[in-house]
């Protein structure tokens, strides 16, 4: 009998992992969902609840439904995972920053204006 | 192969599942870049209402909340297939993509509607900024599903045509990895562009 | 009703697409005549079906890389067309003359100068020189995923034929090679131009980065046993980290491609002038994009470079490890340079003191790697063959260039010169002296490995003093001119401005380059005229260090008999130190069959750039789906590999090893 492809993997798959998963993306999900339609308070905390719970699931489902934890070494998928994450991380950050910062020195109305050059204390 | 050799060729196959599903998850790597670069624009140009509607005005959390589930319990479903493939169960294998199948379905069904009536309100990409960027981030990930039920169509009546095979489970292994890699792409798409913009960020 | 059926049926294609001037009919011309000589020549000597089943449906990458290094010289001399086009228009169009080019044509040909020589003569060079060293330096019988790679050579073609189609039908980009919105939008580019543009670059790209995925894998997962990456050569250290650039900014430019062909097909918003588009944004992506390419295409010069130093030195590469870590920061740094780019398109002082910083900060591990190949070296025994020379003219170009850009780098200075002639000079300098000197050496290097024969030194040489004198010549007056005051892309320019001397000297420049490329195919056709009496047999003709040289050349199709046992770094050096011979084994050998469906594939992606960019709707659709069947009809083949029995290994390894009989 020839080897099974799965008996390389040192981890086979296990039904309570998905359904660890699947609660568990539900449970983030609906929290989130419910945090902005029943939720009041101010608005950067919401969004910075929001944005971890996003990350959460985003490592949930990375662990439970991709199996990131469980490769062999050398763990190749891990390096180009992290990898990925710098690079988006720079690219999209990078973006915002640099975008928003030209945004600033285009002008947007007469009021605008004057306001910026008495901030620079120029005229 | 059905002819004599030396070669060990489970041995074989086995290093090419390996190096194949590593080339993969690097592609789905790069694919996660695609989504960045629209996410950047996004981020950049979501305020580029130009006097038409904004995300709060548009997006019905409800109706997207019933997508986000459907697709969440279609990436489950999957799950369960692989563990099915895993066991050589051709039926369960079988049945559990057929039901991931119809979720897909159901998910891209309810998107389509949502661009539809935004379309017929008037407001399309051309409307704007914000619109252009909406719908071609959200759109290339509907677009990625598309592909998706394709391929589970293909690889459905590959399996009724030929049996379980290895090369079977490595393809599904793929497939896999693609629809689970399409719902976490999902979760930044339901936090960023709905739930964000529902709060007017 | 004819009317709306052509207008369905055929977009917007037309007679009117056909050039109408002497300049543009001489383009089609030369393309024209081109393809037909061609087509008339494999005819007459009767070679379609040879051309077919050993080169079109290959799957072997020494095959692929012959081909891209193929149309890639091509396209090489077609860009050295432009250079000879602009040079002489300006020097030539001042005060009352306007030169030999009006202002359309100027601006589409050094678009389409731009264009060509980074993407269809600089990628080819590059995934053309990997795919004939890589698989052989590590000791593999071949690329991870074959049938990818050749699929990615025939999207490259495709893209170069797009290019070259726009010569004939239609008019080419003129808007630069990167088309800045809002002048790349439709509003004032209606015509076919920026289409063409988008779409080469759009396949082609895509088989970019199927590329970087493949070549990646390979180093990863198909090394000879006992090579661990530490034993790994510098060359393919150096491709490791270009395909991991290649796989992270290649979906930047995929995404900013794809917008601004959405703008102008469907109407979106995402760089128009009104709309609340945001031009700006396009500018930051490309270079997102753009930054990175640059790097891609260097790293693996830097590469060839650690390998041809040490060959010609007779000693081993200094400081490997320092090498290693300098590749890494360089793939690291060149994700956080990019602005530099846009200094001057408005960001604040810490915005641009930010990337001004890390921009002089990523010239470091680059002078650690220059330094590292003058202590290799040191007290070396040096041999001036061709590949040196390359190496030598790089290290003094590549510095003064490296200099410039250093100095641009301060934000406050590239207020000054940015967009003037001294930036082209710089990056001109870069590319020219770097990349296309480190590409020249490889070909010179491993020319024998791929063909058994060596090439004429004495023309090889005589070429590179041409380049390097042509070179300089042409390049040092445009320093000069940017600190002047001239900007790029000018067509026309007033006499009282004194710049005419200038501009000649370096159109005498470009004259010494041609002449450079003039030795050039000289020593091609000349070596192969003579490949008998050049033939080496050894397989190591100039005393190499590394793997590929332990092969017969041109390598057998399955590279090695079996796969060797890797215990050092440079094992083959020590291995031939050692006097060792391996006593020859012969097992059956998994190679792919040879198949057509990557030329399908590159011809309907083909069909589908032209429907897009002609408007003719129906026929991009049918060709993307053609592509979606024909992946699906090659996914699902269960038997794409072939069996090579041991004792055909072994009949072809002896008719090898026997040629050396006829000496």
């Amino acid at each position: 009998m020839s080897p099974k492809v799965s008996e390389h993997n040192a981890h086979p798959l296990s039904l309570g992992k998905y359904i660890s998963g699947f609660l568990g993306s539900i449970l983030l999900t609906m929290t989130a969902y419910m945090l902005v339609t029943h939720g009041s308070a101010n608005k950067a905390v919401v969004v910075g609840v929001l944005a971890t719970l996003a990350v959460v699931q985003f490592v949930v489902q990375m662990v439970f439904f991709l199996h990131v934890g469980d490769e062999r070494k050398p763990r190749w998928k891990l390096l180009v995972m992290f990898l990925m994450l710098g690079v988006v991380l720079i690219l999209v950050g990078g973006s915002i920053w640099v975008m928003n910062d030209l945004n600033y020195r285009m002008m947007d109305s007469p009021q605008q204006m004057q306001k910026y050059l008495k901030s620079q204390d120029s005229l | 192969m059905s002819e004599v050799t030396t070669l060990d060729m489970s041995r074989i196959e086995a290093e090419a599942t390996e190096k194949t599903v590593l080339g993969f998850w690097a592609y789905l790597m790069t694919d996660c870049v695609l989504f960045a670069s629209l996410f950047a624009v996004y981020a950049v140009l979501h305020g580029n209402t130009f006097g038409g509607s904004n995300g709060r005005e548009l997006f019905k959390l409800p109706y997207v909340l019933v997508e986000t589930m459907a697709l969440l319990t279609s990436s489950f479903t999957c799950g369960l297939a692989m563990i099915a493939a895993q066991k050589r169960d051709r039926s369960q294998v079988l049945l559990w993509l057929g039901v991931t199948f119809l979720l897909g379905l159901t998910f891209l069904g309810l998107e389509l509607s949502e661009f539809h009536h935004m379309v017929l309100d008037g407001n399309s990409w051309r409307r704007s900024g914000f619109l252009s960027s909406y719908f071609t981030l959200v759109g290339t990930h509907g677009l990625h599903i598309t592909f998706g039920l394709i391929w589970m169509a293909v690889i459905s009546i590959l399996i009724l045509k030929r049996g379980f095979t290895e090369s079977m489970l490595k393809r599904l292994t793929l497939l896999s990895l693609f629809w689970h890699f399409l719902d976490i792409i999902w979760i930044f798409i339901f936090t960023i562009v709905y739930l964000f913009g529902s709060l007017n960020i | 009703m004819f009317t709306t059926f052509a207008n369905t049926f055929l977009g917007r294609l037309s007679w009117d697409a056909l050039p109408k001037d002497a300049i543009t009919r001489g383009g089609a011309a030369t393309v024209v005549l081109g393809a037909f000589a061609l087509v008339a020549l494999i005819t007459f000597t009767h070679r379609w079906k040879w051309l077919w089943k050993e080169w079109l449906t290959s799957q072997d990458p020494k095959r692929i890389g012959v081909m891209y290094i193929i149309v890639s010289a091509v396209m090489l001399l077609r860009g050295l067309g432009d250079v000879a086009l602009m040079r002489a228009q300006q020097a030539t169009s001042v005060g009352n003359s306007h030169g030999i080019l009006d202002a359309s044509h100027f601006q589409q040909i050094f678009s389409a100068h731009g264009t060509i020589m980074i993407f269809f003569v600089a990628m080819g060079f590059l995934f053309g020189l990997i795919n004939l060293v890589l698989p052989l330096q590590l000791g593999a019988r071949d690329v991870a995923f074959p049938f990818l790679n050749a699929t990615s050579f025939w999207l490259f073609f495709s893209g170069m034929a797009l290019v070259n189609l726009s010569l004939v039908i239609g008019d080419f980009s003129a808007a630069g090679w990167l088309a800045y919105p809002p002048l790349s939008e439709l509003k004032f580019s209606p015509t076919t131009g920026v289409d063409y543009w988008i779409w080469s670059l759009e396949i082609s790209g895509v088989g970019s980065l199927l590329s970087g995925i493949n070549f990646l894998i390979t180093i990863l997962k198909m090394r000879a046993p006992g090579m661990t990456l530490r034993k790994m050569p510098m060359f393919a250290w150096s491709v490791m980290g270009s395909m991991t650039l290649v796989a992270f900014a290649f979906p930047i430019l995929t995404v900013t491609l794809t917008l601004l062909a959405l703008d102008r097909t469907i109407g979106t918003h995402f760089f128009t002038a009104g709309g609340g588009g945001n031009a700006m944004m396009y500018v930051n992506l490309i270079w997102a994009w753009g930054h990175p390419e640059v790097y891609i295409l260097i790293l693996p010069a830097f590469g060839i470079f650690s390998e041809v130093v040490p060959t010609f030195s007779r000693k081993p590469l200094f400081g490997y490890t320092s090498m290693v870590w300098a590749i890494w920061a360089i793939v690291a740094l060149s994700f956080t340079v990019w602005l530099h780019h846009f200094f001057t398109m408005g960001a604040g002082a810490d915005v641009n003191a930010f990337f001004g910083i890390m921009t002089a900060v990523i010239a470091v591990p680059t002078g650690v790697k220059i330094f590292n190949w003058l202590f290799t070296m040191y007290r070396g025994r040096i041999k001036f063959a061709t590949p040196m020379l390359w190496f030598m003219g790089f290290t003094v170009m590549f510095t003064i260039g490296g200099v410039a850009g250093v100095l641009m780098s301060v934000p406050a200075i590239d207020y000054q010169v940015h967009n003037s002639l001294f930036l082209v000079a710089h990056f001109h300098m870069m590319i020219i002296s770097g990349v296309l000197f480190g590409y020249f050496a490889g070909l010179s290097y491993w020319f024998p490995k791929v063909f058994g024969f060596r090439l004429h030194e004495g023309l090889g040489k005589l070429a590179f003093w041409c380049w390097a004198i042509g070179f300089m010549l042409a390049f040092t007056p445009l320093y000069i001119l940017g600190l002047m005051g001239a900007t790029r892309r000018l067509d026309h320019y007033d006499a009282s401005l004194g710049w005419q001397p200038l501009f000649i000297v370096a159109g005498i420049g470009v004259l010494f380059v041609l002449a450079g490329v003039g030795a050039q195919v000289l020593q091609l056709v000349l070596s192969i005229w003579q490949r008998d009496q050049r033939r080496d047999f050894t397989g190591d003709p100039w005393g190499g260090r590394t793997l590929e040289w332990s092969v017969p050349s041109p390598a057998p199709v399955y590279n090695f008999t079996t796969l060797p046992v890797v215990e050092a770094r440079d094992q083959f050096w020590v291995d031939k130190r050692a006097g060792k011979t391996a006593e020859p084994r012969y097992e059956d050998i998994l190679l792919p069959k040879n198949t057509g469906a990557g030329v399908i594939i590159g011809a309907l992606a083909f069909l589908v750039g032209f429907g897009m960019i002609w408007h003719i709707y129906w026929l991009a659709l049918v060709a993307v789906l053609g592509i979606m069947v024909a992946v699906i009809v090659r996914a699902s083949d269960d038997e794409p590999e072939y069996i090579l029995k041991a004792k055909e290994v072994e009949k072809i390894d002896n008719a090898l090893h026997r040629r050396k009989q006829y000496i």
